[in-house]
């Protein structure tokens, strides 16, 4: 089969592969239609997450229809031909973490915990395409993946909703919509918003379908003009961190007590003009920082006293600086984690179903997989107002 | 559990018995407190550092043999200057006088490692009470042969240490159904142990609390745990893994692995080059 693998930084390529076999009982093999690129791969991409090998194969945002099944897959649960998401936290449905929908907590699926439990003290769920950190398992920016513990990982779709209306259950829709929800939004809520990549978009979306009185979405528009107009087009209104000062903004708009609710949907990888944007920029090429997190420490500021700070942007690893007395003595709550998405699944696609939102929103560009390298190449320099690409694999 | 004293001393290294240096030792000379074995790799890794060192001809070349030619005089006088400040004394560590047990308990290694596993204890001792099992879950056990209700013969890999694997007799002291149970080894084998699992019902509905309890003397003392450590194959990590396995396999009905899953021969010639 072709598929997408990571050789180097900056570096990815499309090659033939052997397909995947079911290895384990409870496995399933899909045959991927839809694989999205995420933001969180340019973390890969741009050689900031360690333990990648050369040869990775990438993806963790695939969906595509039931091949082969394991024998010891419910089948009850789910058949051949059926047509599923692939949650990108892979989830043993038994363990004390899966039993408390803790999904991306998952106590049993990584293979290579001891590597995580030295950097993190315990291991996280196995993740598909995102480094040995996290398991080190085949991504789905290929034509085939094989899905461990698949009666409890795959999540059937109607026929009939198209690719571009379910493919993003896989990862950035909960993933948005967690970091809303788990913020508690009372209607009379200011939701700030940073980054509006895909996450942050659907983050904005995802705060006024739990009835935020307003949203706030914080960018570039010197860098991705585009992303701020969608935005817009959702209704928040914007913030360009390139002529406006983020503080100031938003104090102002929100009668000088700052927002109740500040979501950092950008992450490791953040710019910014400010000097400890700079300060950042060196402290990571001198390898003495391995995250650059100038919007956290911008978030922890602009939060309104006991307001709630959520964290869906990708971290990795150590990052400095971080104003710990605004955080402490301004009694700020703080919600994090990688996406639950299994949790989330039901209920966002009843919303997609009732037609409250529409994912296909975010798609800017569709292409064949034999193209992925060009898109990651697009999609890390912003070129084109790239925001969200899916690939093709049979194209 | 025999609570059996295993402080952990500043130096890694085996406890000698032979030499008592400081009735032989002429005022006038340094006091020895380097033990016989750890001269031993003194010297020889002094050696190795000065040749290295040497051959570099550069002034990190020559600090190098110059570390490398400290490390020889101490192993050859058998004096420490850092071990002297630090009032250690490897050399004295071992009494001739006291009981070979103890001996043994003072060189030999404790491990305890603990799992929260979604089962009841009665499966998980179910599991564990048949012992040959366990070599189908735990990778680090080679072989366990069942001999008769108390008695069993056991087979561990261990690369780095005693060639490839280490064997021993285990009798049961101490069997309780659903709860603990509580082995030693027997005279003759290779490896000196006692150990126990306990099966602890945790709090609400959170399963069992699994504790092993391992106390072993590993082939070359306190230097061979250590040497093992080096090279990946500690005894508690291989516990950890072990234990881990059981978890998953209890929990999950299998063990997640990427092994046989297809990946790419594609190599680095981005920014940082990789092979």
């Amino acid at each position: 089969m072709k598929a997408l693998t990571w050789c180097a930084p900056h570096k990815v390529k499309v090659e033939d592969v052997p397909d995947p076999k079911i290895i384990n009982k409870r496995d399933a093999i899909i045959r991927v239609t839809s694989t999205c690129i995420c933001g969180s791969d340019l973390h890969l991409y741009d050689g900031f997450i360690p333990f990648m090998k050369p040869g990775d194969i990438l993806g963790h945002e695939p969906m595509g229809i039931v091949e082969e099944l394991g024998p010891d897959v419910d089948k009850g649960r789910i058949a051949v031909g059926d047509r599923v998401v692939v949650p990108f936290p892979i989830g043993c449905g038994k363990c004390f973490f899966c039993k408390r929908e803790l999904w991306s907590c998952c106590d049993n699926s990584n293979p290579k915990a001891y590597i995580a439990e030295k950097a993190f003290g315990f291991s996280p769920a196995g993740l598909f395409g995102y480094s040995h950190l996290t398991g080190g398992y085949a991504g789905g920016q290929a034509q085939f993946l094989r899905v461990p513990f698949a009666d409890v990982n795959l999540q059937k779709m109607p026929s009939d909703l198209h690719d571009h209306q379910v493919v993003f259950l896989s990862d950035i829709f909960p993933t948005g919509y967690m970091a809303a929800e788990q913020c508690n939004i009372q209607k009379d809520d200011t939701v700030a918003v940073w980054g509006c990549g895909p996450v942050g978009q659907f983050t904005i979306r995802s705060a006024m379908l739990l009835g935020a009185g307003k949203v706030i979405a914080i960018d570039d528009e010197s860098y991705v003009p585009q992303r701020l107009q969608m935005a817009r087009d959702a209704g928040a209104t914007t913030i360009d961190i390139h002529d406006e000062y983020v503080f100031d903004r938003l104090r102002d708009m929100t009668g000088g007590i700052g927002p109740d609710v500040c979501i950092d949907a950008v992450g490791m990888e953040s710019h910014g003009y400010s000097p400890d944007s700079f300060y950042d920029k060196v402290k990571t090429m001198a390898l003495m920082e391995t995250d650059r997190p100038h919007v956290l420490r911008q978030a922890i500021h602009c939060c309104r006293k006991g307001g709630t700070l959520s964290i869906p942007g990708v971290y990795g690893g150590l990052g400095d600086k971080i104003p710990l007395g605004a955080m402490m003595n301004k009694g700020l709550t703080i919600k994090t984690g990688q996406t639950h998405v299994h949790r989330y699944i039901p209920k966002l696609l009843d919303h997609i179903r009732k037609g409250d939102i529409d994912p296909s929103f975010v798609v800017t560009n569709r292409m064949p997989l034999s193209k992925a390298p060009e898109a990651y190449e697009m999609f890390q320099e912003r070129r084109d107002g790239c925001i969200k690409v899916v690939l093709d694999p049979a194209a | 559990m025999v609570a059996l004293d295993t402080r952990s001393s500043a130096a890694p290294t085996q406890t000698p018995r032979d030499d008592r240096p400081r009735e032989a030792t002429p005022q006038a000379q340094p006091q020895i407190n380097v033990s016989t074995v750890e001269r031993g790799v003194s010297v020889a890794s002094g050696a190795l550092l000065a040749i290295l060192g040497l051959k570099r001809r550069s002034l990190g070349g020559l600090i190098i043999a110059g570390l490398g030619g400290a490390l020889l005089k101490r192993g050859v006088t058998g004096h420490c200057e850092m071990y002297e400040s630090l009032g250690l004394n490897t050399a004295q560590e071992g009494d001739e006088q006291s009981e070979p047990r103890d001996r043994a308990a003072k060189r030999g290694v404790q491990i305890e490692r603990s799992f929260l596993i979604d089962r009841s204890p009665e499966d998980l001792y179910g599991f564990w009470r048949k012992f040959d099992n366990l070599p189908q879950i735990m990778t680090h056990l080679k072989e366990v042969r069942v001999i008769d209700d108390r008695r069993s013969h056991w087979v561990a890999s261990a690369p780095a240490i005693a060639g490839g694997s280490v064997e021993w007799d285990a009798q049961i002291t101490d069997d309780e159904p659903n709860s603990r149970i509580a082995w030693r080894s027997l005279p003759g084998s290779t490896v000196d142990s006692s150990g126990e699992v306990r099966f602890t019902r945790a709090l609400g509905d959170r399963g069992t609390q699994v504790t092993v309890s391992l106390k072993y003397v590993p082939p070359g003392g306190r230097l061979g745990h250590w040497t093992a450590k080096l090279f990946g194959e500690a005894a508690d990590q291989q516990i950890q893994e072990d234990l881990r396995r059981v978890k998953r396999q209890m929990e999950t009905g299998e063990i997640p692995t990427t092994e046989g899953q297809p990946r790419g021969t594609c190599t680095g010639s981005g920014k940082r080059e990789r092979n």
